[in-house]
C-alpha cells in the first residue's frame, strides 16, 4: 500500500518506538549536562553539540580534549576512530533502505544514526521508510538536547557533594553497555580487560603517560580490537 | 571560548561524514571479515579504555569512586538496566561521601 518515503502514520510510528530511547537519551546527555558545564562549556554550546554530534561516547571523549586545549588533528581522529563503528551501522541501514530511496532522504536519515536508533530500525519488521527513521529521530534527539540542557544548568546550580556523585553517571552507563554481553561472549570479556589493563598501564607508565587521553583512546581500541577481529573473527549472523 | 565552536562544528562534521557516506555511497555488503570483526568489537574497547582507569577520579575521593565502580560492575553483571546501574553506582557514591 505504502510506497516510497512512507506516510505520516510511519512517522508516529516511530515517534511511539523511541520512546524508550527518548527517556534513555535523557539520564545519559543529563549526565554529559553536567560534565560540559564542568570545563565551562555554556549551556547553548553544550545543547549545540549534543544537537550536531548525536554521539554518547564521542561527545564525552571530546569534553577532555577541549578543556585542555587540544588539536584539532587529534579531536578529528578521536571522533573518527571512536565513532568508526556508525560506519557499519550505515552501511547495514543502506541495505535495508528501497534503492528508490534518494540521496536527500538518505542524508537525512545518516544524521540519527546512532546504536540505539540502529537497533530499533535493522529490526523493524517489513521495509524501513524514512517517514519512519525521521519520528524515531525525532523523538530521541529531542530527549538527548533536553537532557543535555537540564545537565548543564543543573551542573551550574547542584551543589558539589551531588555533581561529584553523579560523575560517576556516565561510566555506570558505559559498563551497564559493554558489561552484560561480556558474560555469554568469552572474546567480549577479553577485550573489555585487555581495554582497561592496556589503558591502566598508558596512563601510569613512565613516558606512555604524557600520550594525552585521547590518543590513549584511539591506540586502546583500534590495537585490542584488531587483535581481538584476527584472532577471534565474529561468525556471519543475520542482522535482520 | 569562541574556539570552542570550531571543536563542535569540527567534530559534527567528521561524525556526520562517517554516517552519511556509508548510506548514500556504499550499497554493497562489506565482505571482509576482519572489518566486520574489527568494528563489531570497537565499541566495547572503546568504552572500556573511557571507563578505566578514568572512573577512579570521576568523583572527589577515590574511595567513592572505588565503591560507585563496584556496584556498577555487581549490577551490570546481574543485567540491570542502564538507569538501575548509573543510578545505584551514583547513590553509592553518595553514602560514601557522608562519612568522608
Amino acid at each position: 500500500m505504502r510506497k516510497g518515503i512512507g506516510e505520516f502514520e510511519d512517522f508516529r510510528d516511530g515517534c511511539k518506538n523511541a520512546v524508550p530511547i527518548c527517556l534513555g537519551y535523557m539520564a545519559v546527555s543529563f549526565a554529559f549536562g553536567i560534565e560540559a558545564s564542568k570545563i565551562g562549556m555554556t549551556t547553548f554550546q553544550a545543547a549545540m553539540t549534543s544537537l550536531l554530534n548525536v554521539t554518547s561516547a564521542g561527545q564525552f571523549s571530546a569534553l577532555e580534549l577541549i578543556a585542555r586545549n587540544g588539536s584539532f588533528v587529534e579531536l578529528a581522529i578521536l571522533q573518527l576512530i571512536i565513532n568508526l563503528r556508525y560506519m557499519l551501522m550505515s552501511t547495514a541501514l543502506s541495505q535495508k533502505l528501497d534503492t528508490k530511496i534518494n540521496t536527500l532522504h538518505r542524508l537525512g536519515i545518516s544524521y540519527g544514526v546512532t546504536d540505539e536508533i540502529f537497533a530499533v530500525s535493522i529490526f523493524k519488521k517489513g521495509p524501513l521508510y524514512p517517514m519512519f527513521s525521521y519520528g524515531l529521530i525525532a523523538t530521541s534527539v529531542f530527549g538527548w538536547v533536553f537532557g543535555t540542557v537540564l545537565g548543564s544548568i543543573a551542573g551550574q546550580l547542584l551543589p558539589q557533594r551531588l555533581i561529584s556523585c553523579l560523575g560517576l553517571a556516565i561510566y555506570g552507563m558505559f559498563i551497564a553497555i559493554i558489561i552484560p554481553d561480556t558474560r555469554k561472549n568469552r572474546t567480549l570479556l577479553v577485550v573489555v580487560l585487555c581495554a582497561m589493563t592496556m589503558s591502566t598501564v598508558f596512563t601510569y607508565a613512565p613516558i606512555l603517560k604524557m600520550i594525552s587521553s585521547g590518543f590513549r583512546i584511539i591506540i586502546v581500541t583500534v590495537v585490542v580490537a584488531a587483535i581481538a577481529a584476527v584472532i577471534s573473527p565474529i561468525k556471519e549472523e543475520a542482522n535482520e | 571560548m569562541s574556539k570552542v565552536y570550531a571543536y563542535i562544528l569540527l567534530m559534527a562534521v567528521v561524525t556526520y561524514l562517517i554516517r552519511a557516506l556509508p548510506l548514500t555511497l556504499i550499497r554493497k555488503e562489506i565482505k571482509s571479515s576482519f572489518i566486520k570483526s574489527f568494528l563489531h568489537y570497537v565499541p566495547y574497547a572503546t568504552l572500556a579504555a573511557m571507563t578505566f582507569p578514568a572512573i577512579l577520579s570521576a568523583t572527589d575521593y577515590v574511595l567513592s569512586s572505588v565503591v560507585g565502580f563496584a556496584v556498577a560492575l555487581v549490577l551490570a553483571f546481574n543485567k540491570k538496566s542502564l538507569l538501575t546501574v548509573a543510578g545505584c553506582a551514583c547513590f553509592a557514591a553518595f553514602v560514601v561521601e557522608l562519612f568522608l
